[in-house]
């Protein structure tokens, strides 16, 4: 509850923050320029030190979560998917994992039926808003490059009238504009969803932290301002590009006449940016570095040494034999190598030159 | 660093993708949409302040379209009290007579494509006077 409370009012506080600093005290480099560069560079640098400090973590064991047969004689069907034998499947695994989520559509919820009596029903809801969520979040960004590209990529001109082919005419109630873009009515669902699953179920609830609460409210917060500044207040997105292209440029300006409303939303996704390297939100490039994910499976068909492993000291039955060979035969004990064979190896090994002699019994030695 | 190569490779995979806005517009000017408004001899104020208009002229056409579409009312006052015409074609293509010039400059510049001229014929530019 007190990760509720403080994250709720950590994200309104961001909120008075943008509108006292730019509505009041008229900070408008700062929040235009220098907190955006700054909340790209902690993002990028934070992520790649991340990423390369996972990358120092040893993963010398497979350990793939298994959900299917594993490849083995040829007659038995495997799971080329859920138990991956190849690099080719893993690729595959992996664009489904990340694209479609597959691991979440597998999520169980326990229940009680008929008094104590357990147990676990299927739970897709949690799949369908993370889906809806990721799916529209995505759609969202890169919607949003028509302000930072000029000209505009067909392709961006595409996704933004796909996004857009719906009118809903609002006007008479003041609010509203000729064309509705999709995806940030579906983000605001999927995140208020995601919000409602961990207020409304209780154990969720109960393990949620200020860490969870946060990023939600944030992302709350960013999605309302941002359909604020375009269907109510409907900032002056003529400027608003040519602030942020002045930012892709590297020649940065700061119109006048941009509704402080997008510079509220503006911060939030500054804050947004910049906490992201140190947040749950990292699981964008974790995912991929998953090892229960991304690993092949072939434990039985690859020999897999543990890169600091002791190096053991060994003492094979060969050499027993080689210490006791004249003990056994007197005892009559059964021997691999008879006496003489051993003697005429032996010979064998030591008639070349001297030199090499030494070396050979070196490396026994080693 | 273990899997260095598939690591350094993804990430330099996310850099190309995430600095798209900024690498895609090197070496590009970007110069700001200058609408033409109409000259002096034709027209010195529009219907609504410039702010307005910038922000809100869609919703403003919008609502112009179905009043006359659906209620048959075509008659606009404005804030200073002067009627209007209600016409797209009529009214505000009378002054702004050139779509490229006036029109698509911003349009263009946002990827906005208004459907406007799904029903509506694109004017021919005046010729000056």
């Amino acid at each position: 509850m007190i990760g509720f409370l403080f994250s709720l009012v950590a994200v309104l506080v961001l909120v008075g923050i943008a509108l006292v600093g730019v509505g009041g005290l008229g900070l408008k480099v700062l929040f235009g320029v220098i907190i955006p560069y700054a909340a790209v560079l902690t993002f990028f640098a934070g992520l790649v030190y991340r990423v390369v400090d996972w990358a120092r973590s040893p993963v010398p064991f497979r350990i793939p979560t298994t959900c299917g047969q594993e490849k083995s004689l040829a007659w038995i069907k495997p799971n080329k998917i859920d138990n991956p034998c190849s690099t080719g499947a893993v690729v595959l695994r992996m664009v489904l994992e990340v694209l479609t989520f597959r691991s979440l559509f597998r999520n169980m919820k326990l229940d009680y039926r008929e008094g104590p009596k357990i147990r676990y029903s299927s739970e897709k809801f949690l799949w369908l808003f993370a889906i809806m969520f990721h799916w529209a979040f995505l759609v969202v960004i890169i919607r949003h490059m028509r302000f930072f590209t000029e000209p505009i990529a067909l392709w961006l001109q595409t996704l933004e009238h796909l996004d857009g082919f719906m009118e809903v005419n609002l006007a008479s109630f003041g609010v509203g504009l000729p064309t509705i873009q999709l995806s940030g009515l579906v983000l605001l669902g999927g995140v208020t969803l995601l919000l409602l699953r961990r207020i409304v179920i209780p154990t969720v609830r109960y393990i949620s932290l200020a860490a969870d609460w946060f990023p939600l409210f944030l992302i709350t917060g960013i999605c309302l301002t941002g359909i604020l500044a375009r269907y109510v207040v409907r900032v002056d997105v003529v400027k608003v590009k040519e602030m942020a292209m002045g930012l892709a440029t590297f020649h940065p300006v700061v119109p006048d006449g941009i509704s402080v409303w997008f510079y509220i939303h503006f911060f939030l996704v500054c804050v947004l940016f910049a906490y992201f390297p140190f947040s749950k939100l990292m699981h964008l490039a974790g995912v991929f570095l998953s090892p229960t994910r991304n690993l092949v499976n072939n434990s039985r068909a690859v020999r897999h040494v543990n890169p600091w492993s002791y190096p053991v000291k060994t003492h094979d039955y060969h050499e027993y034999e080689d210490d006791f060979r004249e003990q056994m035969v007197e005892a009559g004990l059964p021997v691999e190598k008879t006496l003489e064979e051993a003697e005429a190896e032996k010979t064998a090994k030591e008639t070349p030159a001297a030199p090499e002699t030494q070396e050979t019994e070196e490396k026994r030695e080693e | 660093m273990y899997d260095k190569g598939k690591i350094i490779t993804g990430l330099v995979i996310f850099l190309a993708i995430f600095t798209y806005p900024l690498w895609s517009n090197m070496g590009k000017a970007a110069p700001v949409p200058k609408p033409e408004l109409p000259p002096k001899s034709v027209a010195t104020q529009c219907i609504a302040d410039t702010q307005y208009m910038r922000t809100s002229h869609m919703t403003l056409l919008n609502t112009w379209r179905d009043d006359v579409v659906r209620m048959a009312d075509r008659v606009y006052v404005s804030a200073s009290g002067k009627s209007y015409n209600m016409s797209l074609t009529n009214t505000c293509l009378e002054c702004h007579s050139d779509k490229v010039k006036f029109c698509d400059q911003c349009h263009n510049y946002l990827a906005v494509a208004p459907f406007c001229w799904d029903c509506h014929l694109v004017p021919k530019p005046k010729e000056k006077k």
